[in-house]
């Protein structure tokens, strides 16, 4: 070793000494992601293998792309995907503009104590996790519970019924239960973004005669357009994935037909049937689906703000 | 400058107020309904028409739910997750912002990739799984908290704010002889508890909730967390009364699986609703941390 490298290394060391605590400080966390993130995206791997529990992830022997032409044969696994389509696709229609139809009504309260009551209390279901909430679903949909009591008292049915057990009833419920439960919460983004519109352009429009409805959809609405539109992207670049807890929660016998998404498909193949490598595979197909899907609206992002925005 | 409302926009308001105070009421009856019927007679409870209040009151439900040690077994458990695992993540995650906050730190770029990377990629749930029980998490207590202590996107949020704060802090600690532990315990962390404190809440509602995790990983009913129990009481609860529809004379006694789950419901809520009108604020910025960064 010449002089100069020895002196180099030494350099290293003396720097890497005097800095030592800091490393202490970032390399457990550097570990814990190789053992809780890296090792399990290594472990992919079995989606081109037969895994049987137990083994470690490496040392398989490879099966090539048997499990993925299985799953285009699957008839349950491409109904798990018209489902997750499905069920997406109405709850994008109907929770997407929700929050933002209540932002915008809550900033036509004038009152501040009256719209903070209307606030904390829509952000409440929020804070509740899904266990609970299938809970109150199920006290509340009973077949005497209070919603059968009510409708039978207006004379709108005849006879009680079992909301959770019926197959038509799942996607009312599941979408309604998401919107009641996320609806406040989403709202908070677009309340925000109100909040930042200069005041004197609503000075400005009321002198020149702008209604309040025309103050709202001239001056509110497109002040909040930039933020609708990424939550509306990332929105539709997710409509892959699902609910993974409501679904799980909220599917039964009766239901399954639709209840089941790629994501409780995946956990019914791999962990309750034992099929590791079949729902490894499914989930990375998804996964890259999903991918392309992300990075399609990320460009979509920045060609719509012209280059400002990206998602990332 | 105050606005005048034309004639028209009065009567909107008026029904504006109308309509946003029956969508509060909306908000708030789900709770309302079950505390009542979970006051009520069982043996009521199953002719329904409850709706406001309890017909016959009773505290039976809530003797049965605390009948055994479980609930507090299982109240116990979500306590320790929750403090330790809150506390733990604080700790873990912001010791590694602070670390990646600082410009001379060696394989800076390295170490940050590796944080990035994983947000974008990960294993999903199969490996996942696969890896805890490999790792002999299953069945233990650790499960709630190890897998838990890292977030990169929260070390993100305190990085940045790491990086806002007044290099003068530091250094005088620095001048004096202190080690970069002892100036992020004794002046950084102090000096965040802003954003510790919002990530704090969202870490702790996070892990008061967490059932899944109990429900695949833990088999050992002394480590089931509330929420967990509550999702056994339910699951029991919905066989059961497929059952009671069958055969209307299981439910002659005064408790019945429904309004043993109403009131568990309620137990498990309970400190939620309660604690949730002083936190909310904190809430709501932690929502708007998150959102700022994107």
């Amino acid at each position: 070793m010449t002089d100069h490298s020895k002196s180099k290394t030494k350099l290293f060391l003396k720097k890497l000494l005097n800095q030592r605590w800091l490393q202490i400080m970032v390399i457990p966390g550097i570990i814990w992601l190789v053992i809780f993130c890296y090792i399990p995206m290594y472990g992919i791997i079995i989606a081109f293998q037969d895994y049987t529990p137990g083994n470690p992830f490496w040392g398989g022997s490879f099966v090539g792309f048997k499990h993925f032409i299985a799953f285009f044969n699957d008839k349950y696994a491409i109904q798990a995907v018209w489902n997750t389509l499905r069920i997406s696709f109405i709850k994008l229609i109907v929770t997407f503009p929700a929050p933002i139809i209540f932002a915008l009504l809550l900033n036509e309260v004038t009152s501040t104590r009256f719209k903070k009551l209307v606030q904390s209390v829509s952000y409440l279901p929020y804070f509740i996790s899904w266990v609970v909430m299938w809970g109150l679903l199920y006290a509340l949909l009973n077949i005497n519970g209070p919603l059968n009591t009510v409708l039978e008292e207006l004379g709108i049915l005849d006879e009680h019924i079992a909301f959770l057990a019926r197959v038509d009833a799942f996607i009312p419920i599941a979408v309604l239960s998401d919107l009641w439960k996320g609806v406040g919460w989403s709202s908070i983004l677009y309340l925000a973004a109100i909040s930042n519109v200069p005041q004197d352009m609503y000075e400005a429009a009321y002198i020149d005669g702008a209604s309040r409805l025309q103050r709202c959809l001239h001056i509110t609405l497109p002040s909040i357009m930039p933020t609708v539109t990424i939550m509306l992207i990332l929105a539709v670049s997710g409509i892959l994935g699902s609910n993974f807890d409501q679904h799980l929660l909220l599917q039964n016998a009766n239901n399954v037909s639709v209840a089941r998404t790629i994501d409780v498909y995946v956990y019914n193949m791999g962990l309750q049937t034992g099929r590791y490598s079949y729902a490894t595979a499914v989930n990375l197909a998804r996964s890259i689906v999903s991918f392309f899907l992300l990075y399609a609206a990320d460009r979509l992002s920045r060609w719509v703000s012209h280059g400002e925005r990206g998602l990332f | 400058m105050k606005f005048k409302h034309t004639t028209g926009e009065k009567i909107f308001d008026v029904f504006l107020y109308i309509f946003l105070g029956l969508l509060a009421v909306l908000f708030i009856y789900p709770f309302w309904t079950v505390i009542a019927m979970s006051f009520n007679s069982a043996t009521d409870t199953m002719r329904g028409g409850i709706i406001l209040w309890p017909r016959e009151f009773t505290l039976n439900n809530y003797r049965a739910v605390f009948k055994d040690n479980s609930i507090f077994q299982a109240y116990f458990i979500t306590i320790a997750r929750t403090v330790i695992g809150t506390i733990g993540h604080l700790l873990f995650t912001s010791a590694l912002a602070y670390g990646l906050s600082k410009k001379h730190l060696m394989f800076r770029k390295t170490y940050f990739n590796l944080c990035i990377i994983t947000m974008f990629f990960s294993g999903g749930m199969i490996p996942g799984v696969l890896n805890i029980f490999r790792l002999g998490l299953g069945n233990s207590f650790l499960v709630y908290v190890v897998p838990g202590l890292y977030s990169v996107y929260d070390m993100i949020i305190i990085k940045s704010f790491f990086n806002a704060m007044p290099q003068s802090l530091e250094e005088s600690a620095k001048i004096d002889g202190a080690n970069d532990l002892v100036i992020f315990f004794r002046i950084v962390l102090p000096n965040a508890k802003a954003v510790l404190a919002t990530i704090g809440l969202a870490t702790a509602v996070g892990q008061w909730n967490a059932w899944f995790d109990a429900y695949l990983y833990v088999d050992n009913p002394d480590l089931w967390p509330v929420q967990l129990l509550l999702q056994r009481v339910i699951a029991s609860a919905t066989s059961m009364s497929d059952a009671v529809a069958q055969n209307p004379n299981i439910t002659a006694g005064s408790i019945s699986p429904y309004s043993v789950q109403l009131a568990t419901i309620i137990v498990a809520i309970g400190p939620i609703i309660l604690i949730y009108p002083f936190f909310q604020k904190y809430f709501v910025k932690g929502m708007m941390i998150g959102a700022i960064k994107e």
